[in-house]
């Protein structure tokens, strides 16, 4: 069974953020984690506040962009970070709760900004060994 | 027209302001002006303006770009001679950007951003052609503060939602997109022409951003240099979509031109360009990084036939963020720089070793390309004193 972990792959200018897990809302969730990844350190961040998010779209990979998107408005509208996703799938609906603290520059020493999910090589695929595996490339 | 085409950072670009100093000038007190540039220009994620927007205030700033800025204080009228559109994008329509957009921009107005956006102290080290040079006021010596950044959180919010809008609607105009990227919709759409309005808007907040970041940098120069003007040489943007006169097969028609990491690049003559500059040609402004150089050129009258009058917009990266952390790291970069005579302030050390300079191509062989091309001609060489990064 696929084991929940996210990884980046490499995209000309911008980068490549891809989540794994044993189901379509944990690959969601590492895909969110591996894009704070691209901000900072995700071991970093403090789950100290709470806020749920709600998306709907006519697929599964509009719905992966839709949902990496609600996350970068929400660490710009706040002005936070995020370390934990929890993820809940009917149909093309997710809903989420997201952990994470506002943003202190000299401990999560933050790279960069995400502008927004892109849909180049944006995919949602089950793997071979029954799990599931969601990425796109992140403009930054 | 295409939402991708555009990209996330609308109206993303560069300006140039021209500061009568010299390096001789500016070392004096280099450290002094790169530590108040950096206390005054709020840089990196998380950072906020001093600026911040309420309905109807910002659907005023995205109506009027930096033609508002300029109206509430922030720099010169003579600033928008030499601004694109004269620093207003007509047909912007506010009501066409979500909330969303708009919340996201209420903090952000006179904000660098991050990534490869910065503000550069620089001297002009080369002069190629001292005819336009003399003519854009650029000596052998000069040093010149150059910004570059786009339109902010609204810019990449619009970015996203009509991205997905047209993907959406895109059967029912029977456009097949080979990539999703490539979000397309008919110009006479009900879809397009929401885009064209909101992106418009985008545009104005691009402009306007850079005004107050200019109005910003005017006051710390003012501060260390009481008598510097700090005119406005050029402001032109390489993420947009506009529309433009160009011969298409030998007939004289409208286009919209997209241009993603390109600049626009109007030749001598062109009836957009002010008096001043349209002897020379449009100033096409290319970025480096950091411890790279940047150049300035001018518009050619080839690059119409060419090219729609577009040149390139930088040099793009040689290696991933990834790869430019394992091999470097951002107190080094800095350290070397330093040494090199160039002081880098950033809030990220991480983000200081992802934009390295030698993770970037080299920009110098872009710019020669282009200049090869007839696309645009080469006017000065200019290398970083000072460099804030968000």
């Amino acid at each position: 069974m696929t084991a929940e972990h996210w990884e980046h792959f490499h995209h000309q200018a911008d980068i490549g953020v891809r989540g794994f897990g044993p189901t379509k809302e944990a690959a969601f969730a590492q895909t969110a984690l591996a894009l704070t990844g691209v901000i900072t350190d995700p071991e970093e961040v403090k789950p100290q506040e709470m806020v749920p998010v709600v998306c709907e779209a006519p697929d599964d990979e509009l719905l992966l962009a839709d949902w990496l998107n609600a996350l970068v408005y929400e660490m710009a509208h706040r002005k936070m970070l995020f370390h934990r996703f929890e993820v809940k799938m009917t149909g093309h609906r997710l809903q989420a709760t997201m952990w994470g603290e506002t943003v202190d520059v000299a401990r999560h020493q933050p790279a960069v900004e995400i502008k927004g999910a892109t849909y180049t090589e944006l995919r949602v695929r089950p793997t071979e060994d029954g799990g599931w595996v969601a990425q796109c490339v992140v403009d930054v | 027209m295409s939402a991708g085409g555009v990209g996330f950072d609308i109206s993303c670009g560069v300006r140039t302001l021209l500061t009568g100093l010299t390096r001789k000038d500016v070392e004096s007190v280099k450290k002094a002006l790169a530590d108040s540039l950096y206390r005054q220009i709020p840089a990196g994620v998380g950072s906020t303006g001093r600026v911040h927007l309420e309905r109807p205030d910002m659907d005023a700033m995205l109506r009027g770009g930096a033609q508002w800025a300029v109206s509430q204080g922030f720099g010169f009228a003579e600033d928008l001679n030499r601004i694109e559109e004269h620093g207003c994008m007509n047909g912007a329509e506010p009501e066409r950007v979500s909330e969303q957009a708009k919340r996201r921009q209420k903090d952000e107005m006179g904000t660098l951003g991050s990534g490869n956006h910065y503000l550069e102290v620089q001297e002009v080290t080369r002069v190629y052609d001292g005819r336009i040079a003399g003519i854009y006021g650029l000596r052998h010596g000069d040093v010149v503060v150059t910004i570059h950044c786009g339109s902010r959180g609204l810019g990449h919010q619009i970015g996203a939602d009509f991205l997905k809008e047209m993907v959406v609607a895109a059967p029912k105009y029977h456009l097949e997109l080979p990539e999703r990227e490539l979000a397309s919709a008919p110009i006479n759409s009900p879809t397009g022409q929401k885009y064209l309005g909101a992106m418009r808007a985008g545009i104005n907040c691009a402009l306007a951003n850079r005004q107050i970041l200019t109005h910003l940098t005017r006051k710390v120069f003012a501060h260390h240099f009481p008598t510097a003007k700090l005119a406005l040489l050029y402001d032109v943007s390489h993420n947009t979509c506009k529309v433009e006169e160009h011969l298409l097969d030998n007939k004289r028609r409208p286009l919209y031109v997209h241009r993603k990491g390109a600049t626009r690049a109007f030749g001598p003559g062109h009836p957009e360009l002010c008096a001043e500059l349209r002897a020379a040609g449009q100033p096409v402004l290319i970025g480096g990084s950091m411890g790279t150089c940047s150049y300035i050129l001018a518009g050619t009258t080839e690059s119409e036939g060419e090219a729609f009058s577009s040149a390139v917009h930088g040099a793009g990266r040689a290696m991933s963020r990834h790869e430019a952390t394992r091999r470097w790291q951002g107190r080094q970069v800095m350290d070397e720089l330093a040494g090199r005579g160039i002081l880098i302030r950033s809030p990220s050390a991480r983000g200081v070793a992802e934009e390295a300079p030698g993770a970037y191509k080299d920009v110098s062989a872009v710019v020669e390309a282009a200049d090869h091309a007839h696309l645009a001609r080469m006017v000065a060489k200019l290398e970083p004193l000072i460099c804030v990064k968000g």
